[in-house]
């Protein structure tokens, strides 16, 4: 029998290694999910130029952060980017609304195929796509400033006497946390708002919501500041902990589609479930177990390979097969969304 | 201005191939003949591709974006088929990795007939998970040790040596057979189901053939694939390309002297074999392009052709006259994704190489949607039209973009800003002009360059 102390180092092992990061990535896919499930149900396309709108947000907010370092309005050991997100969800909110207006609008109004607004999602896509490049460049930068770590592996050593460390990095407390705040402010904006109720409604049956009077525009345009702002958070949650490369961001597509069937298209709880489902099995398929059963398992039947399910190249595949898994046992997804 | 608008409407189809002559021509006198052809293959290529996807889009709206998943399993099956093998490699590990592979393969069909059969799902999973396991069990050691046999220059299984077109055929049947496998899950659900599905197996078959090296030596490419037309060193030193060349300049090298007319001979030589070996590839890319128009012209107006039409305009009324839809799509579908194949396994032949870092998934995929779009969905010879005016354009953009540079840099002077980041960040601008492109004629112009003809029922 293993000690306990080794069955709680192997427990550290893992939140560390493997816990942790798929929390923070899966907050981060949820909010890029929730946002794809909002226009969804209310707009009635699959939005593919979702993970580029993300990299504009962020671009924004990096164009933002630099200049406010410049101007030296920061606050020591907390990410400015932070500071400036506001202001860069305002340019981004501002620029879906047009792309609504001068894009998506006609085809709302003209009741065209949904395939079809697939179809101009994915020029818009590469609009977004080629205008971040532009602006960035196509190098990987890093915009994080301020204290990176909360605690390292070595004070949580320190404190806890235990041979594994348990490491928090800033970027990942943030994370969690204002993807929660986000989270909440949203569902609590649809469940108790009126014009979150509206929303509703029009997603329900948009005959009957424009029928009791309810102005589908102003619900449209409301569904963009959401989808701006959830966009532009986990845009920069997401560039935060991993840096900003606009291919990076463009990778994070098939994720999200993937959170947003697994849990069911337009059910903004089955969005949430659906990403950590991808998150949580993309680390733990991928990650190699030898460690965690060194701890665990007594000395004459330690394992000599890697014990790696899945080859971390791989990651991204996961969350295909997992898709593919769905659609052939359950094309509704977790939370019966809608289908056909 | 009615008066020219009435001659493009009527003649839409030679006009456009007029500009896209005098396009070409333009390029071969300003830039070189060598360009020009080169870009005349590419559009040939592209065009063999949209018409693929024209087929899945404008005969029955499947909306296909796994265009280069389909294109690099075309062009995986040239390496596969047409390479020299590696009997080394064979040996080391060739019958191991076949055995893992047959096992999941085993494993993969038991459980679909256990799901089929109505067994407890558990079993189902079991025979999966066992299957995946037992194969991962052979499998690392084979790749080894077939990637360490001679990793520099092979390190790969190699080939079955056989003919090049044979490659060409096995390519659109590998296409047809990923294609088989996402239609069957995807079709009969919702439409955008199809397009994620597709996009997500373009990318696992790149990271694959990126990431496993005894297939095709990964990101270290395959160069040097066999080619189905003569080597430009062969050509140059047989007699009777020589004469030709002699008998086309036969006026100009008559005004030199011997030891000039050596030397001119020579570099005369060089730069006909070039163009020889690119007309041949335009020759042997025209037939099989011609041959796939008329093939599909032809099948597109016989009763299957009027069922396919039925069911496009009208699924419901369709499936009441007893059609069965799902079985339809799946098959276009198919043919579609096999005509992706063959124009993916033409283009490693044509250079000779098989590199998978340019696949890049969507950005290809994108642009033959664009060439899709703006030549005219639904129509077969408006995605040719499309893919060389495209094809054309993505080419020559750069050179416009410096171009653009430039002219700013006149008019502006030297050292401004924006001229120095116009010349660094110039192809990005690709992108958005493509986007815009596709944008625009979505909306105002959505028959595109050569809508497609009302046809009666």
């Amino acid at each position: 029998m293993p000690s306990f102390d080794d069955v709680l180092n192997a427990f550290i092992l893992l939140s560390n290694f493997v816990l942790l990061p798929a929390l923070t990535y899966g907050a981060q896919l949820a909010l890029g999910a929730l946002a794809v499930t909002l226009v969804y149900s209310i707009l009635r396309f699959a939005n593919f130029s979702q993970a580029n709108n993300m990299a504009f947000g962020t671009a924004m907010t990096i164009l933002l952060t630099g200049f406010f370092q410049s101007q030296g309005w920061t606050i020591s050991g907390f990410p400015t980017a932070l500071l400036v997100v506001p202001l860069a969800i305002v340019i981004t909110t501002i620029c879906l609304l047009l792309t609504e207006r001068w894009v998506y609008r006609y085809y709302r109004i003209n009741n065209a195929k949904s395939i079809t607004v697939v179809m101009v999602s994915i020029g818009v896509m590469f609009i977004m796509g080629g205008l971040v490049q532009l602006i960035m460049g196509p190098e990987q930068q890093i915009f994080a400033d301020g204290a990176r770590f909360i605690w390292t592996a070595r004070e949580f050593k320190a404190f806890s006497g235990l041979s594994e460390g348990l490491a928090l990095k800033t970027s990942q407390l943030t994370t969690i946390l204002l993807a929660l705040l986000a989270v909440g402010l949203v569902f609590y904006f649809l469940q108790k708002t009126k014009i979150g109720k509206a929303m509703r409604a029009f997603s329900d049956n948009e005959d009957l919501a424009l029928l009791s009077g309810i102005n589908p525009d102003k619900v449209v345009r409301t569904t963009w500041l959401l989808v701006a702002i959830l966009t532009t958070i986990a845009g920069v949650l997401f560039g935060l902990d991993k840096g900003f490369s606009p291919f990076q961001y463009h990778l994070l597509l098939l994720p999200i589609f993937a959170s947003v069937i697994v849990g069911g298209i337009g059910s903004p709880l089955g969005a949430i479930v659906g990403a950590f489902v991808i998150s949580f099995s993309e680390m733990l398929l991928t990650y190699a177990y030898k460690k965690f059963f060194i701890y665990l398992l007594p000395t004459a039947l330690e394992p000599d390979s890697l014990l790696q399910l899945i080859g971390t190249e791989y990651k991204y595949a996961v969350s295909f097969v997992i898709l593919i898994i769905v659609l052939l046992v359950k094309p509704t997804g977790i939370f019966k969304g809608k289908v056909l | 201005m009615n008066n020219l608008s009435h001659i493009w409407q009527s003649h839409r189809q030679t006009i456009s191939i007029l500009v896209m002559v005098f396009l070409l021509a333009f390029v071969g006198v300003n830039q070189s003949w060598v360009l020009a052809l080169s870009i005349f293959n590419l559009c040939l290529i592209s065009a063999i591709m949209a018409l693929g996807v024209n087929i899945q889009w404008g005969y029955a709206g499947l909306f296909n974006i796994g265009i280069m998943g389909f294109a690099a399993l075309g062009g995986l099956s040239v390496v596969l088929i047409s390479a020299p093998s590696v009997p080394m490699a064979v040996s080391a590990g060739g019958m191991k990795i076949l055995f893992a592979l047959c096992l999941l393969l085993l494993s993969i069909v038991l459980s679909v007939y256990l799901s089929k059969h109505k067994y407890n799902k558990g079993w189902v999973v079991l025979s999966l998970v066992a299957g995946y396991f037992s194969m991962r069990y052979f499998y690392v050691d084979a790749a080894q040790a077939i990637e360490a046999v001679n990793p520099s220059k092979t390190g790969y299984l190699g080939g079955l040596g056989l003919p090049v077109p044979l490659a060409w055929l096995a390519g659109g049947l590998l296409a047809a057979g990923a294609a088989w496998l996402i239609g069957k899950i995807t079709l009969g659900l919702r439409s955008d189901y199809l397009a994620i599905a597709s996009f997500g197996i373009a990318e696992i078959v790149l990271y694959i053939i990126k990431n496993e090296d005894w297939i095709a030596r990964g990101v270290k490419n395959v160069t040097g694939l066999p080619r189905p037309v003569p080597l430009e060193i062969d050509l140059q030193q047989s007699p009777w390309f020589e004469e030709m060349v002699v008998w086309f300049n036969q006026s100009s090298l008559s005004l030199l002297t011997e030891v000039e007319k050596t030397k001119a001979l020579g570099i005369l030589l060089r730069e006909y074999s070039v163009v020889f070996v690119k007309l041949c590839y335009s020759g042997l890319f025209l037939a099989i392009l011609v041959a796939l128009i008329v093939m599909a012209n032809l099948a597109f107006d016989s009763p299957w052709g009027r069922k396919v039409r039925a069911i496009r305009d009208n699924e419901t009324a369709a499936s009441a006259m007893g059609k069965n839809v799902k079985r339809q799509h799946l098959q276009i579908f198919i043919i579609g994704s096999a005509i992706v194949g063959i124009a993916g396994a033409l283009l490693v032949t044509y250079t000779g190489q098989f590199t998978p870092n340019s696949y890049q998934s969507l950005r290809f995929t994108f642009l033959i949607w664009v060439m899709v779009i703006v030549g005219g969905s639904g129509n077969n010879f408006g995605s040719v039209i499309g893919a060389f005016f495209i094809w054309f354009f993505w080419v020559e953009s750069t050179p416009m973009g410096l171009w653009l540079a430039e002219t700013v840099q006149n008019f502006a002077g030297a050292d401004n800003g924006v001229s120095a980041f116009l010349q660094e960040r110039a192809h990005f601008l690709r992108y958005i002009f493509m986007g815009l492109i596709m944008l625009l004629v979505l909306r105002f112009a959505p028959g595109g360059i050569l809508p497609e003809k009302d046809k009666k029922l």
